[in-house]
């Protein structure tokens, strides 16, 4: 496992991808793209982090990953419910920002 | 076939198109507007958009009315069926984050409205959005449907459907004025009844200034902040909203030093101070919270940040709070 970036905790072992694409499918800031594997191993082409720095930590690409071959401190980046967890002691308060659909959400 | 015999041991399938009703309009504002959160909510369960055949596709979405409306009205002009997962009134990526959107409600509503019965294929359509809560090969594994993951979009869909594919465009999740103007609203409601109340005990305290101030502060952070979130310098949430609060507090802190021109020299200098310390941190306060609402925030980077600012801001607030009490004594007694 390779750390992807210092802003976020996504690892990625390449040698274990077997090039199905679901992570550059679900991932919805361009983390992931496909290249050519250059070793002639079993696939011609896997996935390589081409912006690690990107990555929220939604953590699609980790569940939707058949081969396990990433994975991700998954959460929401939202300072309100961090706060408020933190105020209460609870370890994951629940996010009341139940916004909108495709453009945001209570992160 | 729009709906069974009530008769038949087959779930019921409900009908449903793709006009959004001026009903359906006031319910998207009120939701908008936070009012009866968690309420807005559709039916989960099978329905089928215009007139289906067996080999229709099937789309899988959330039980938030905006969702659903979104969903079919982008769909205008196709048959299919459309598939409203139990998310308790909570849009598809938050719903995903928490699990609500995820394999296991996918499975368990397909077996619950047998779709195996109802369409010959075996392929669901879900927005990218869902990703976050839905393992594919899970599902597959556990149903036998195949999920293809759709836009992020729901008015991409129709280029989608022709494409068979999303382009890498389609893919990305935006950010852009519109969207950033449209989470306002449900904002303001956020803050609305403790900003009045500052704004009355401050008004009383330190006069009708001291109570503008401290609104200027708070529509900087919940009405211009997210408008201006690409434009302002600097990289953090919290950087960004200390900036444009001390641009917001400037001209009330002049304008206080105007007002205390004859007094005392240090009245001059501490009565803006009242001013300049706690009013930027109150709207970088409100600027870090506006971080749960964008399209890109990390768990990493809003954790580093909160431990980075939060204490700066307390002690500035603090300071700020004690310097005003402090004033508005000297001035009853003096």
């Amino acid at each position: 496992m390779i750390r992807a970036s210092e802003l976020n905790t996504l690892q990625y072992d390449a040698d274990l991808c077997i090039g199905c694409e679901m992570c550059v499918i679900v991932c919805p800031h361009g983390v992931f793209s496909m290249a050519g594997s250059g070793n002639g191993s079993r696939n011609a082409q896997v996935a390589r982090l081409s912006r690690p720095d990107a990555c929220m930590e939604c953590g699609a690409c980790q569940l939707n990953c058949p081969t396990e071959a990433i994975a991700v401190e998954s959460g929401v980046g939202c300072a309100a419910a961090m706060i408020r967890s933190a105020l209460t002691g609870q370890q994951d308060a629940a996010c009341d920002m139940d916004v909108e659909q495709e453009q945001s959400c209570c992160g | 076939m729009t709906q069974t015999d009530p008769s038949d041991s087959q779930p019921r399938i409900r009908p449903t198109e793709s006009i959004i009703t001026p009903a359906n309009r006031r319910d998207h504002f009120l939701a908008r507007w936070g009012v009866h959160r968690g309420g807005h909510r559709v039916e989960p369960g099978l329905y089928a958009l215009g007139n289906p055949t067996p080999s229709s596709p099937v789309f899988v979405t959330a039980n938030y009315t905006l969702s659903f409306d979104t969903l079919r009205s982008s769909l205008n002009g196709h048959d299919g069926y459309i598939l409203v997962l139990d998310t308790q009134g909570i849009n598809v990526w938050c719903a995903a984050g928490k699990g609500s959107f995820g394999t296991d409600e996918l499975v368990r509503r397909i077996e619950a409205t047998r779709l195996h019965d109802v369409v010959s294929h075996r392929r669901l359509i879900l927005p990218q959005l869902g990703a976050p809560g839905v393992a594919a090969h899970m599902v597959k594994q556990r149903s036998g449907f195949r999920v293809q993951y759709g836009p992020v979009r729901a008015a991409d869909l129709p280029q989608y459907l022709e494409a068979g594919q999303s382009t890498d465009e389609m893919r990305r999740v935006r950010f852009g004025l519109r969207d950033r103007m449209t989470l306002i609203p449900v904002e303001l409601v956020h803050v609305v009844l403790p900003t009045l109340l500052a704004a009355v005990v401050l008004y009383f305290v330190g006069g009708i200034w001291l109570s503008l101030a401290v609104l200027a502060a708070v529509l900087a952070g919940v009405v211009l902040f997210p408008i201006l979130l690409p434009w302002l310098p600097s990289r953090d949430f919290s950087s960004k909203g200390f900036l444009l609060g001390g641009i917001v507090a400037l001209p009330f802190a002049l304008l206080s030093a105007w007002q205390q021109r004859d007094a005392a020299w240090w009245l001059t200098i501490l009565a803006p101070l009242a001013i300049l310390l706690p009013m930027p941190p109150l709207t970088a306060y409100l600027a870090l919270n506006f971080t749960g609402s964008t399209t890109f925030t990390s768990r990493t980077g809003v954790r580093r940040e909160i431990f980075r600012y939060v204490p700066i801001m307390a002690w500035l607030a603090g300071t700020g709070v004690v310097l005003a009490i402090a004033l508005a004594i000297v001035r009853a007694v003096v």
